[in-house]
């Protein structure tokens, strides 16, 4: 069986046409036409995207082919290909299926906004790009899905363009992501320089020619070659998939409306880089060093963002924390090698992350659009299915067995303590270990803090004052940029009572609850370990010819010998040591804001220094924004002082007033006198003559 | 040395022609203001050429270098006649044959 | 060191004549000037005279010194001339006009190569040799190989008499004259005009009927 192009091609263009029509067309066709032709375009690519899927599960040959050559140059040619195999497929379908919920969700949410056919155009657009970049098959197409997908991003976040807050988080997103696109491009030609070719299968067959050079980045050292072009595609991962330290555009990227933070900053986009690297892995498993620096970025984005997640008091700020932590994970594992354990906590976050964010976007609808936390409360009375699905969410986040966010999850604690185990003397093995392990317990507490806080306790939503007296919300540096109120609608705090979403809200909650449950139990076998259903039988694994792991590196095969069906894995989770850590979470979280409240008070003044620090993000926001950018435009002005002065005053200017004033002195020599010119005639004379007498004598 | 007074030579004549040159040299260049001294040492400095060439005329037996004294006798006669003309015109018009008063070409 | 009359008499004629040259360009007054330079050309004529270029010498004293040398003391003489502010900046300009004639006269010196050339003995005079006097020797080579160049030089000299002309001439007010382009340039409409008349005109009827009262 093959794979057809024709059916590619629709998954492909079918979100595109649905964007281009509601984007130039919006206004004739109105809000329904606008919504009814996207959400089309997108159910039918997720349709054909599921049964691709179907068929290579049946065994159908992956399709690689180039569908159009844009131009050729010599042996450089750059093409518009498809590359499908499971791992693409994968992919597509979470794309497309989260793509699909959130279009049905933004008819509720954006029922009352201006731009409504625009968003709806934006977010089509957005699923053509992140399909261009998923099922791509050379560098050149990924790069330019990857550049669509920022600057989509760029759209949305700034969607609401008359915010000067909104405005800012695009521009600082596209800045940021722009720094890793940098590294990005200088491995692409990286890629093409060593390696000779742009296209995936062939620069994987021979990208062993690389395995031997080194280059001299910096004078004296040589480097090498495999080492420098991961890092710097890796740095590219970082700059989209928010690693430290180019994760500050992440919570700043909350500005947009919910459902693109569903969509983008959850589910798909932020996972690109994570996909790239997967995808990458003949290339990543060449250069041990690589890894190595991946799994510290991964790490240590997965540990102290978490953090700073604990101090949120914006609901959606809370959740973007969450994902950058999970980020860290996924990324902490593509460091270990376990590279189809990455992807595989991928698609269990997205389904699980994007109900979380469109939860929270549920509770905002229902709080007539106040975020801040600290004025919910209670609202399990008001939201059931809101609230049901959360906890699903919730849990399913935190690691509970059986939930789907258990299988990934641990799967990835283990590989890394497995290659903490292997690897004794490595500091940053053990880094790792430490990170993912403790994480879980900061995952836990600052979950159950946001359904506490949210859903039980008092309803302080009734108070019209401000808050001063819980604990850790005192200090609210952060509110600064998301300041809870969108101007839409005017409503003030929560006067009116809340009240359940409209079922085109609820029903994608319900939609993806149902996959954070059961997707993990269903796929862990089959996907991760080569093995059927409930463990027994093995088959071929799921990404076979997609990931490349190399012998000595195969975590995921060690772990592959203990594993025994879905059932026992859970079984033998509820002993690990990671659920024991979530647990304790878990406890602390009711502990202080359920049975103990008035007990916040006094550790927000005992841990007030550190409290301060992770409000303030660790101070990233000011390095950045105060010492690049300010640099930056330091630099800019020293340009331009440069360019005035020397270009324009030396050169330019200099130049015609060195004219001038050559014409000037030699003005002088037409003095008008008759003498002057006679003398000058004169020491002609002399001059000649003294030639003659030198070369005649 | 001895030779300068024992027989008559070309070199004499060279040397006549060459001293007059640059007297009327010095003389351009010394009496700078005064037209009237600008064109004697004009007429000193077409002299010496005559010399140079009756010299070579002697001393080669051709007589193309004395019929070319006589073009020049010719020419800077004309030539004298109409440049004291132009002074005669340019000190009715301006007064003076200072030649620091005839500037108007000045750059 | 053997004397030889010619050469004296040649190094004394130079010399007066040099001396005479350094006096012109330094006298102070121009008439004085002139005249210095008016015994520069008898010394150089002489010179020419010892060298067997007669005709050139009496030539140089009737046109230069009789002809030039006279229209330069007219106009000395005519022009009323400030002779104080034309001496300004003499002597400054002195010691580099010095080196400047200096330095341009060892160069020529060299450039001759005085040694070489004065170790040759002036040939015989051509035209002596030929057995005709200078004047003849150079009027037949003046008049066969040079005849163009002579018209050129008659209508030089025109052309210079009539420019000094034009270049001085004034008009003055008051005087009659007559102006031959304009009176060429005349039409006959401009001095005759043309009435159409009848060659018998009527009398007039006012004379027949007299003054008669009625």
């Amino acid at each position: 069986m093959f794979l057809s192009k024709t059916q590619l091609l629709l998954v492909v263009l079918l979100p595109l046409l649905g964007s281009i029509l509601a984007g130039l067309f919006g206004r004739r066709i109105g809000r329904a036409g606008a919504h009814s032709v996207t959400i089309l375009g997108v159910a039918a690519s997720c349709v054909l995207s599921a049964h691709v899927l179907w068929q290579l599960l049946q065994g159908a040959a992956p399709f690689n082919e180039n569908l159009y050559t844009w131009f050729q140059v010599g042996d450089i040619g750059a093409h518009v290909g498809f590359m499908v195999d499971k791992l693409t497929a994968m992919m597509m379908v979470v794309v497309t299926f989260v793509s699909l919920l959130v279009h049905v969700y933004t008819i509720g949410y954006m029922h009352e906004d201006d731009g409504y056919q625009r968003f709806f155009s934006y977010i089509s657009l957005f699923t053509f790009s992140m399909l261009m970049l998923v099922m791509s098959n050379n560098f050149l197409q990924l790069f330019f899905g990857w550049e669509a997908v920022g600057l989509v991003s760029y759209l949305l976040i700034g969607f609401w363009y008359k915010k000067p807050s909104a405005i800012f988080a695009n521009l600082k997103a596209f800045l940021v992501n722009r720094v890793g696109d940098f590294g990005f491009l200088l491995g692409i030609a990286g890629v093409l320089y060593w390696i000779g070719t742009l296209d995936y299968a062939t620069a994987f067959a021979n990208a062993g020619v690389m395995r031997d050079l080194t280059v001299t980045v910096l004078p004296g050292q040589a480097w090498a070659v495999p080492t420098v072009v991961c890092i710097c595609l890796f740095i590219g991962a970082m700059g989209k998939s928010a690693q430290v330290p180019l994760h500050v555009w992440l919570p700043d990227s909350m500005e947009g409306p919910t459902p693109i933070s569903a969509l983008i900053h959850a589910a798909t986009m932020v996972t690109a880089g994570i996909f790239m690297v997967a995808r990458m892995s003949p290339l990543f498993e060449m250069s041990t060093t690589a890894l190595n620096f991946i799994l510290v970025i991964g790490a240590t984005t997965a540990f102290w963002t978490g953090l700073i997640g604990m101090v949120q008091n914006d609901i959606k700020r809370v959740v973007a924390y969450s994902t950058l932590s999970q980020l860290g994970y996924m990324t902490v594992a593509l460091g270990v090698s376990a590279y189809s354990a990455a992807v595989f906590h991928l698609m269990t976050h997205a389904f699980f992350k994007a109900l979380l964010f469109l939860g929270a976007g549920s509770v905002i609808i229902g709080m007539h659009h106040e975020q801040d936390m600290r004025k919910m409360g209670g609202l399990r009375k008001y939201m059931p299915i809101t609230h049901l699905t959360m906890w699903v969410g919730t849990l399913a986040l935190v690691g509970t067995p059986f939930f789907s966010g258990f299988y990934s999850k641990d799967t990835i604690i283990e590989a890394v303590a497995h290659h903490a185990g292997e690897h004794p003397g490595s500091l940053i093995a053990q880094y790792a270990n430490f990170a993912v392990l403790l994480g879980a317990f900061v995952t836990s507490f600052y979950s159950f803090r946001l359904l506490y806080l949210t859903f039980f306790g008092e309803e302080r939503f009734r108070d019209a004052q401000a808050h001063d007296a819980h604990g850790h919300d005192a200090h609210a540096h952060d509110d600064h940029h998301v300041d809870a109120h969108h101007d839409d609608h005017g409503h003030g705090h929560g006067a009116h009572e809340p009240h359940e979403s409209p079922w085109v809200v609820t029903l994608p909650l319900v939609l993806l609850a149902i996959p954070s449950i059961v997707i993990g139990f269903l796929t862990v076998g089959p996907m991760l370990f080569g093995t059927d259903l409930m463990g027994h039988e093995k088959q071929l694994p799921f990404f076979l010819g997609a990931i490349d792991v190399l012998k000595e590196h195969d975590v995921m095969a060690a772990l592959a010998e203990e594993f025994h069906g879905p059932v026992a894995f859970a079984l033998h989770g509820f002993t690990a040591p990671a659920f024991f850590l979530a647990l304790m979470g878990f406890l602390l979280a009711t502990l202080l804001y359920m049975v103990k409240p008035e007990w916040r008070a006094g550790i927000t003044r005992t841990l007030a220094w550190p409290i301060r620090v992770l409000e303030r993000k660790y101070f990233m926001d000011d390095l950045w924004i105060g010492g690049l950018a300010g640099g930056g435009v330091k630099l800019g002005k020293l340009s331009r002082l440069f360019d005035g002065k020397v270009i324009d005053g030396v050169a330019v200017n200099g130049s015609a007033g060195l004219v001038g004033l050559t014409a000037g002195l030699l003005r002088k020599v037409q003095s008008g006198y008759l003498y002057h010119y006679a003398f000058a005639m004169i020491l002609g004379l002399v001059a000649l003559l003294a030639l003659a007498n030198h070369y005649w004598l | 040395m001895s030779n300068v007074v024992s027989a008559l030579t070309l070199g004499h004549f060279l040397t006549l022609g060459a001293v007059l040159f640059c007297i009327s040299v010095a003389g351009i260049f010394l009496n700078r203001k005064n037209v009237i001294m600008l064109l004697m040492s004009l007429e000193l400095l077409l002299l010496a050429v005559n010399i140079n060439f009756v010299g070579f005329s002697r001393s080669l037996g051709d007589p193309a270098g004395q019929v070319f004294v006589f073009f020049i006798l010719t020419v800077a006669a004309a030539e004298a006649a109409i440049g004291l003309a132009i002074l005669v015109t340019l000190f009715r018009n301006r007064r003076t044959i200072d030649v620091s008063d005839i500037d108007s070409l000045k750059g | 060191m053997t004397f030889d009359f010619t050469t004296l008499a040649f190094l004394g004629f130079a010399a007066t004549a040099a001396i005479a040259a350094l006096a012109t360009i330094t006298s102070r007054n121009p008439v004085h000037a002139a005249l210095w330079l008016v015994l520069t050309f008898f010394s150089v004529a002489c010179t020419w005279i010892v060298g067997g270029a007669e005709f050139l010498g009496i030539a140089l004293v009737l046109v230069y010194v009789g002809a030039v040398m006279v229209l330069f003391l007219f106009v000395v003489m005519m022009l009323d001339i400030d002779l104080a502010p034309l001496r300004e900046g003499y002597v400054k300009y002195l010691p580099v006009g010095l080196l400047v004639a200096v330095v341009m006269l060892v160069q020529m010196l060299a450039l001759i190569g005085v040694r070489a050339a004065s170790a040759v003995p002036l040939a015989d005079n051509a035209a002596t040799g030929a057995d005709v006097p200078n004047t003849t020797w150079l009027a037949r080579a003046l008049f066969t190989d040079f005849m163009l160049p002579f018209e050129v030089a008659a209508v030089i000299l025109t052309v210079a008499v009539v420019a000094a002309v034009m270049l001085t001439l004034r008009r003055r007010g008051g005087t009659k004259h007559q102006d031959p382009s304009a009176q060429s340039r005349v039409k006959a409409a401009d001095r005759v005009r043309m009435v159409k008349m009848e060659a018998t005109r009527p009398m007039p009827p006012a004379a027949a009927e007299g003054e008669g009262t009625p």
